[in-house]
């Protein structure tokens, strides 16, 4: 096994998030596909097919032309696991933000990172101490990117409520995409984050989007049928899908407190990884 | 389904929110910065029965990479007077303002492209010109051929709101799953 400060590791991780951002922008996962497919076979509302039959000809588009799926390519959230052995260092952290440098210029993406305040742009996607990487420990070094982009980042939302309103989750997360209506770009999935302190709320809804949305547990299937209710439809012109699938993710709290997050994510639910291996 | 073409006539006094249509011909993309130039020095091309596209493509060697449609209600304000100057047309996501949906009537439709389908509305278009280079790529007037693409008339001419009936709907059922909440969470 190589040390953590060798040039060639480096390099791999640099490689492997470029991989990941690449693949990310172009080919949406088989898991969200199936079940845009799925909407668009069970969708009675004419002009909600026809939205969905444009989104699933744009995926196949994408793939053809290897071009990203939306222009906005959206800020690359990265989340590494490293195994045991190997610990994380500030060389690591600088080789990610290298490859997602390298995925700006040749894949290309929008230079979308800016100053929040001046708004002048870093034009790479990096710097100002973006965008964030979040690592934990697992079997095996893995890279993974999660693009988000603002339409549907802008419209989520985050709550700490008292202990006594647990069984209004339901109806803050169902509200939070009244709301939203078509901004978002529906169909979503909603990331809903229960419990931590106030980031950990935020960063659990986030987590929850790296979820298959292949299975919900009858929760999770809840809030997405009543999401579904409201008939806002694909980009909020009305029909049967409106939501694909919620993924709710929770940890233990204060005894006085009761942090609920809510991200949405449009239909360009973007996420790929890649091992580094060493 | 209808298929339209640019310029447009009265034509579209026929097409009713909800409608599904395909757009063929010359479209011009705007967005706030455009919107503002051509309010203050006239338009650069000819408004009569024109086509407005809100959308900043990304374009390279002369060539649409991507170009979807941005968020329509941004140019709320600054849409009247292309109307009153003759353009029957507008294109975007999210649709637009009451005032919009006013100022629309007798003369004019707004159509919404899917959002996010940057490559379909690529693969239907032909880059033919481009006025006000100098503001940028996002923001600059680009020219383009389409060859049928796939639109929904969400505001048509006669006040018909599609989006306007969908928030309205989903706040009516919203209110029938919750109805004791008189605050909101």
């Amino acid at each position: 096994m190589s040390g953590s400060g060798d040039p060639a590791l480096l390099q791999k991780i640099s490689d492997a998030t470029y991989n990941a951002v690449r693949n990310s922008e172009i080919y949406l996962p088989d898991d969200v596909k199936d079940r845009l497919l799925c909407a668009r076979n069970t969708e009675s509302s004419p002009v909600a097919k026809q939205e969905l039959e444009n989104i699933l000809e744009n995926i196949r588009l994408a793939e053809e032309r290897l071009a990203p799926l939306c222009q906005d390519t959206g800020i690359p959230v990265i989340y590494v696991t490293i195994p045991p052995g190997l610990s994380w260092t500030r060389e690591m952290e600088e080789a990610v933000h290298a490859g997602i440098r390298a995925a700006t210029t040749k894949v290309p993406l929008r230079p979308n990172l800016v100053d929040p305040l001046s708004r002048e742009n870093t034009g790479t996607n990096t710097g100002l101490m973006m965008p964030p990487v979040h690592v934990t420990t697992g079997e095996r070094f893995t890279i993974t990117a999660l693009p988000k982009g603002a339409g549907s980042e802008n419209v989520s939302r985050i709550r700490m409520m008292n202990p006594s309103e647990k069984d209004r989750i339901v109806k803050f997360v169902v509200e939070t995409m009244l709301k939203a209506g078509g901004r978002p770009c529906p169909p979503v999935i909603l990331g809903v984050g229960i419990g931590g302190t106030f980031d950990v709320a935020a960063s659990l809804a986030k987590e929850a989007l790296l979820e298959p949305v292949s299975c919900m547990s009858s929760y999770e299937q809840d809030i997405c049928d009543k999401v579904n209710l409201l008939g806002i439809g694909p980009m909020g012109l009305g029909g049967d899908t409106t939501c694909l699938a919620v993924k709710v993710k929770t940890a233990g709290c204060h005894t006085a407190s009761l942090p609920v997050a809510v991200n949405i994510q449009c239909w360009a639910a973007r996420r790929a990884s890649e091992e580094v291996i060493i | 389904m209808k298929h339209l073409k640019t310029p447009l006539g009265d034509e579209i006094l026929d097409l009713k929110a909800g409608d599904v249509v395909t757009l063929s011909g010359t479209v011009y993309t705007a967005r706030d910065e455009a919107h503002m130039r051509i309010q203050e020095e006239g338009f650069p091309f000819n408004p009569d029965g024109a086509v407005i596209y809100h959308c900043g493509p990304v374009i390279s060697d002369n060539r649409i990479v991507v170009a979807g449609p941005t968020t329509s209600a941004r140019m709320n304000k600054l849409t009247g007077f292309m109307l009153d100057a003759g353009v029957r047309g507008l294109i975007g996501k999210g649709g637009m303002s009451a005032q919009v949906r006013n100022e629309l009537k007798g003369r004019a439709v707004y159509f919404a492209f899917t959002g996010g389908c940057a490559n379909l509305a690529a693969a239907c278009m032909t880059l033919t010109g481009v006025h006000y280079k100098d503001l940028g790529m996002a923001e600059a007037v680009w020219e383009i051929k389409l060859d049928k693409l796939p639109l929904t008339v969400a505001m048509d001419a006669h006040g018909g709101d599609l989006f306007a009936v969908v928030d309205e709907h989903a706040h009516e059922v919203f209110q029938g799953m919750y109805p004791t909440s008189t605050t909101e969470i």
